[in-house]
């Protein structure tokens, strides 16, 4: 929500965005918080309703029907730019990846082959002039085209827009030509090899002529197997293109067709359906601005122009939500009283710059990236080289001792030492196999310098047994919640509270859920933050938020006492808008440095400046 | 729908055969063809007669027919299976292409291999730098093998 949103009055906002979009209520959790009057509903906010925050992204989410109108504006041009008619555009833009500009540039040099290669006009025997740049020769070109009786796909600009995209089909596709002249002897399809009198047969501008119910099937193969988004003709080595009124024709039945076979109906209908949606995602996938919602099921689109550059994920971290609910059967349209930790419930989350399918702010894709690298790299291995290894004390490297006595040499410098002690083993004198001199020079000095590789590792599993361990208590807080609904219902039992006023434990636990994903990614972020006052301050936030986390956890955790109820409510109830703010000043001052440029890494970064460039 | 084109199919073959190629059903089963090929006189692989098999798809014309050697053949587009690398077997498929057509490519395979797509990547890399020695191979394996 952009700043256009502003308005004094709280509640003409909040009425106005909903008129706006009626999917984006949950972009802010403030909407939520607008149903629970209960307990102050203003103390839970930080800014300004419909405001948007510093850690958000302006985006829209945009359902099937919507990216279609999009798709059919970008047609629409470039009907008026090149005078073609919609099919044509349409094969045109999904030829060249619905590069708009790129389409005029490549019309306006050489038409007849551009319409040749992408399958829409046939490409003619003999020499074609290629320099027909203006709009006249096309014309002559169409006209020479529908005077030969095939289908007008090429047409001025007067005629395609006037014209309906679905008028009398067979007619239209029917070539007479070479229909005609066979007349004489009956048709039959080359395909089925059906030769009665009634069939009903179809071709493209190349006149290669099957019948409807073999270019049926043909259709429904291609798209339902195969995915195609541009189905050619049947015919061998043919590159003529099926046009979008064509395919319409024979998967949708006319009202005025009799009825046919419903299975068979039933499959071309999805047949047709999913030949749309290819057709969207093609497009979507073809648009910077675009991205598909990846949650299973689900068609809806988000457009993030903000995030569509990979320059801008440096600073901003394009946390967006497709404005659906649930999963699979269980998915609704967004409704915010539906709200829940439920899978029924789950919000469309998902972050526009990278695959990474939940919320990883506050930090950002590629430190996110990274870590999640790291982690799937290195914290099994970690965990086993820290129990199982030592390293040389010589040149470090990592040595597993897998039996045999306490004698080492080392495989790669040779240095011989004592595993128990770390020292060389010329020390040990005569005291073999084993090892008491522990107060040895030389033996503390190995030791140092064990402890200080280790630390590297060690460094590295504080920060992963951190992140690992948010994660979990996020997964936890599921069966948390489930306790916390049985406790609510106690509560309307053993206390005078309605539904409504035991809402604030719900509520605590969303928060609390909310706070530890933050927590989580805090960590990665910590990880890779280079070591200086920035990074102090950032940890210092950190641990406030942590603390309270796990101080509401605790909380909620607890045993429900009847007499207890109005004094746990109220510490829930302040504790939960407290984790609120700590969480908000965590998201914006991260936020607020990526857009700065404070925050520096130990590391190199993709898009950031190299930390050794870096004057500290 | 199959099933007829099938026929059709197997009744233009009786009409009006291909030269060096012939095809038919094994059983019963009308799905399930037997084919052989004459080895091309221009190539390797003359003299030797090698057999192929056939198997439509219930959605033939549709889907392409799988083929595939039953002989052994040394060739850059064909492997120890006897798979086929044809674009017109897979994506190049077109319902209005015959078995007929298909063996038809495939002798023309064997005469004129293409060894930029290849499918035993070693018999091309000879096919390409020591063309001598593919033939000869080639020859010895028809001599072993379909003769």
């Amino acid at each position: 929500m952009s700043s256009d949103y502003e308005y004094s009055d709280d509640d003409a906002d909040y009425y106005d965005e909903e008129m706006m979009d009626g999917t984006q209520d949950d972009l802010s959790m403030d909407s939520e918080d607008d149903m629970d009057m209960e307990f102050g509903g203003d103390d839970f906010k930080t800014s300004p309703n419909g405001k948007r925050k510093m850690y958000e992204v302006d985006y829209e989410s945009l359902s099937q029907p919507a990216v279609e109108k999009l798709m059919a504006e970008e047609v629409e041009y470039v009907c008026n730019v090149c005078g073609l008619d919609d099919s044509a555009a349409n094969l045109l833009l999904r030829h060249l990846n619905w590069n708009k500009e790129r389409l005029v540039e490549k019309y306006m040099d050489n038409p007849t082959s551009l319409l040749v290669a992408a399958g829409i006009s046939v490409p003619e025997p003999t020499a074609v002039p290629s320099t027909s740049r203006t709009r006249s020769t096309d014309n002559a070109s169409a006209s020479r085209r529908s005077s030969r009786g095939a289908s007008r796909l090429l047409t001025s600009i007067g005629v395609s827009k006037a014209k309906s995209p679905v008028t009398s089909p067979t007619l239209s596709y029917h070539t007479p030509r070479s229909f005609k002249p066979k007349l004489n002897e009956p048709f039959v399809c080359p395909v089925c090899f059906d030769d009665s009198p009634q069939i009903r047969t179809l071709a493209l501008e190349c006149e290669h002529t099957f019948c409807s119910e073999c270019w049926a099937t043909y259709l429904v193969a291609k798209i339902r197997d195969e995915g195609e988004l541009s189905v050619k003709c049947m015919a061998e080595g043919c590159a003529m293109a099926c046009p979008d009124p064509f395919i319409r024709t024979l998967l949708v039945p006319s009202p005025r067709s009799p009825p046919g076979d419903p299975q068979q109906e039933i499959d071309h209908a999805k047949a047709w359906s999913h030949f749309q949606e290819l057709q969207v995602r093609h497009y979507v996938a073809s648009n910077k601005r675009l991205k598909f919602c990846p949650y299973p099921g689900c068609t809806n689109t988000v457009s993030c122009p903000s995030a569509a550059d990979k320059s801008s994920l440096t600073t901003v971290v394009p946390t967006v939500s497709c404005g659906a609910r649930g999963i699979g059967d269980q998915m609704t349209q967004s409704q915010p009283q539906q709200s829940g930790l439920g899978l029924a419930g789950k919000e469309h989350k998902f972050c526009f710059g990278c695959h990474i399918e939940s919320d990883h702010k506050p930090v950002v894709c590629g430190v996110a990236k990274m870590w999640l690298r790291k982690c799937r790299d290195d914290s099994e291995t970690a965990n086993w080289i820290k129990s199982n290894t030592k390293e040389c004390s010589q040149c470090q490297s990592t040595i597993e001792k897998n039996g045999g006595c306490n004698h080492m040499t080392c495989k790669k410098c040779k240095h011989e030492f004592c595993w128990v002690c770390m020292g060389p083993w010329s020390e040990h004198g005569t005291a073999w196999y084993s090892c008491n001199r522990y107060d040895e020079k030389a033996g503390v000095d190995a030791r140092d310098a064990q402890s200080r590789s280790r630390a590297s590792l060690e460094r590295y599993l504080h920060y992963y047994n951190r992140w690992a361990n948010h994660e979990q208590s996020a997964k936890l807080s599921l069966d948390l919640y489930v306790k916390t609904e049985k406790k609510m219902e106690d509560m309307q039992i053993t206390s005078s509270l309605t539904w409504i006023e035991v809402q604030f434990m719900k509520k605590a636990v969303e928060e609390a859920e909310r706070c530890r994903m933050t927590l989580k990614w805090t960590y990665a972020m910590a990880y890779y933050l280079a070591k200086g006052n920035e990074k102090d301050l950032f940890e210092d936030n950190q641990r406030d938020l942590e603390k309270a986390v796990e101080d509401l956890s605790e909380l909620l955790e607890g045993p429900i006492e009847p007499e207890n109820i109005p004094t746990l409510r109220q510490k829930v109830t302040d504790k939960t808008v407290y984790v609120q703010k700590r969480n908000e000043i965590v998201l914006e001052d991260t936020a607020k440095g990526f857009l700065e440029g404070r925050w520096r890494w130990n590391v190199a970064v993709d898009g950031f400046d190299d930390p050794a460039d870096v004057v500290v | 729908m199959a099933l007829r084109r099938i026929t059709r199919e197997l009744n233009d073959l009786g009409r009006d055969p291909p030269s060096s190629c012939s095809a038919g059903p094994t059983g019963e089963n009308m799905f399930q063809w037997q084919a052989t090929i004459m080895g091309p006189g221009d190539s390797p692989y003359s003299g030797g007669v090698f057999f192929l098999s056939i198997t439509f798809p219930t959605d033939y014309p549709f889907k392409p027919p799988k083929v595939s050697f039953t002989t052994k053949i040394y060739h850059p587009n064909i492997n120890a299976n006897g798979s086929i690398c044809l674009d017109i077997l897979r994506d190049q498929w077109s319902p209005a292409l015959t078995i007929s057509k298909v063996l038809l490519s495939i002798c023309s395979m064997l005469t004129d291999p293409n060894p930029d797509d290849p499918l035993v990547p070693d018999i091309a890399h000879l096919y390409k730098t020591d063309r001598a020695r593919y033939e000869a191979t080639a020859r010895e394996w028809t001599r072993k093998y379909a003769m």
